[in-house]
């Protein structure tokens, strides 16, 4: 997957996380944290949907590298630009 | 073999399921009694439907609400808001001789009414709600101070005092006499700062959608499958044994029978640590009457009552304890259409040693006898409804046992919580009422919490 589509697969997890979020101008170098309220159980979730969805195990250490959009697609770009696009 | 076997079907085991079922776990749930819920189930009896447990469900915010455990239970089972069609209350009542509280689900109310009834107390009370707000629920190592204590170096009032403690401690505390602190802020913030409501269909809408989406996910349920021990093997489970003598096998064990009642079943000889079982339990006599209750002048959604100034919250030595109680119709929700029936529940302190001791021709005359006191008792507080009563209806501690398998019929579980829910041995976890969260919205969390911290992460 390229960056921009790892950006779409996220946003579609936050989705599912977060159905009632508007999700349409989210500022990518902003904390999910801050601009949506998640908490450490959405969080996990965003782990638990990569896991489900693309089997990438993210350890625990790691999930602060999930903080903003722009972290998470640079911290997934290595670990999932082997994965094709569903 | 199993990813997950989880022991009750009630609130907390449910929402378990839902939790690793979605995340692809082959799960079982099972469930002694014939039918789900637990301590929060329904029947049916002579055409009328009943719920068990529920008055009302607390930690009630409006929909888009981001905050608060209701937000969060609703985006971790991944339900809508309007899946469980929740009305707001009309508005509840604590009194007490001379005095009169009245709260609805917004904050502003309660705080005018205090002023009113106590105003020396004013500004204690603004005191006591920025402390309860700046109560973290995801820190325990508060759960050990005494709110009795706490409570005393804010308020100086101590008829205010037993007035707060009436409705919380009527509503979740597995504990005689007193509070942790913690569990006071967390039910505070859940029934004074968040709020009531209900579904009009009642509990059975809550359990029918939990269980939907369970069963949507591929989720097992099995009913009439109580667990008789839990195979132990070198400090682990590695199964169950149930009453019909089936054996079944997982990696990981979730219970929610209780904590001494989990630990019963372990088969590995281990002296079970001791702890204290709870001594709580309720008598609930229902009524059906013919009118709603607001025809009668009553409109309080929840009225919690206490006949002399001291509010004394332990295990009573009477069959039932008429001093105080809570008065709860069901009718009183702000719904877009009116329920069938009137109907008004009142709740009581009740000695379960006494109704378990009654052989069954007793057991039906007791019932009648304290279900008549109980009712009289409660008319003190709200207008006189008998001559209007269609159709009753009356449970006992015994009646607790046989939803929810507790001993002693003890409904908000053992006063002595396991937080995190781990137990002596490494793959079994406990969750519900004895983990630590109570009420409807408190064990759905308690399940998904557990699930999330033991049970998602290998």
């Amino acid at each position: 997957m390229t960056a921009a589509e790892i950006r779409d697969e996220i946003l579609n997890i936050l989705e599912v996380i977060a159905p009632d979020e508007d999700l349409s101008n989210i500022d990518d170098s902003v904390n999910f944290r801050d601009q949506m309220e998640l908490d450490s159980m959405d969080f996990l979730d965003i782990v638990m949907e990569l896991r489900k969805r693309h089997r990438i195990q993210i350890p625990e250490d790691d999930y602060m590298e999930l903080a903003s959009m722009n972290s998470t697609v640079k911290f997934l770009e290595p670990l999932m630009k082997d994965i094709a696009k569903a | 073999m199993y990813d997950t076997i989880i022991i009750g079907a009630g609130m907390s085991g449910l929402a378990a399921g839902i939790r690793l079922a979605y995340f692809d776990q082959r799960v079982l749930v099972l469930e002694r009694h014939f039918t789900i819920g637990g301590l929060n189930s329904f029947y049916r009896l002579r055409g009328r439907d009943y719920d068990v447990g529920l008055h009302a469900l607390t930690n009630i915010t409006p929909k888009g609400t981001k905050k608060g455990p209701l937000a969060r239970l609703l985006r971790q089972l991944r339900i809508s808001w309007d899946d469980l069609q929740i009305s707001p209350q009309v508005g509840s009542d604590i009194v007490f001789p001379g005095t009169r509280l009245r709260f609805d689900n917004d904050l502003d109310l309660f705080r005018s009414e205090v002023s009113r009834e106590f105003p020396k107390q004013s500004d204690n009370f603004d005191r006591l709600i920025s402390e309860i707000v700046e109560y973290d629920d995801l820190d325990d190592s508060h759960q050990e101070i005494s709110a009795r204590q706490r409570l005393g170096e804010i308020l100086t009032d101590p008829k205010l005092v037993e007035m707060l403690f009436c409705p919380l401690m009527f509503y979740g505390s597995a504990r005689e006499h007193d509070m942790d602190w913690g569990q006071f802020s967390i039910m505070f913030r859940s029934i004074f700062m968040e709020g009531l409501g209900r579904p009009h269909a009642g509990v059975r809408l809550i359990l029918k959608q939990l269980v939907r989406q369970y069963r949507g996910l591929g989720g097992e349920l099995k009913l009439r499958a109580g667990v008789e021990r839990l195979a132990v093997e070198d400090g682990k489970v590695v199964g169950v044994v149930l009453e019909n003598g089936e054996e079944l096998t997982a990696r990981r064990v979730l219970s929610s029978a209780g904590w001494p009642e989990t630990m019963r079943m372990c088969d590995d000889g281990a002296p079970v640590v001791s702890r204290q079982p709870g001594r709580l339990s309720f008598c609930e006599t229902i009524a059906s009457l013919d009118v709603e209750p607001k025809t009668l002048g009553h409109r309080s959604t929840i009225t919690f009552y206490n006949d002399s100034e001291e509010f004394t919250w332990t295990k009573p030595d009477t069959p039932c304890d008429l001093r105080s109680g809570v008065i709860c119709s069901p009718n009183n929700f702000q719904y877009g259409k009116p329920l069938d029936d009137g109907t008004i529940r009142i709740t009581a302190l009740a000695n379960f040693d006494y109704w378990r001791g009654l052989d069954e021709h007793d057991y039906r005359l007791e019932k009648l006898r304290w279900y008549d006191r109980i009712t009289e008792s409660a008319v003190r507080f709200v207008p006189d409804y008998r001559s209007r009563v269609i159709d009753t209806d009356m449970f006992t501690p015994t009646t607790i046992v046989r939803f929810t398998g507790h001993d002693n019929g003890a409904v908000y579980g053992t006063p002595e919580k396991q937080i995190d829910g781990r137990t002596h041995l490494d793959n079994l976890f406990i969750c519900g009422t004895d983990q630590g969260f109570v009420g409807i919205v408190g064990s759905i969390m308690s399940g998904i919490g557990m699930a999330n911290m033991h049970c998602l992460r290998d």
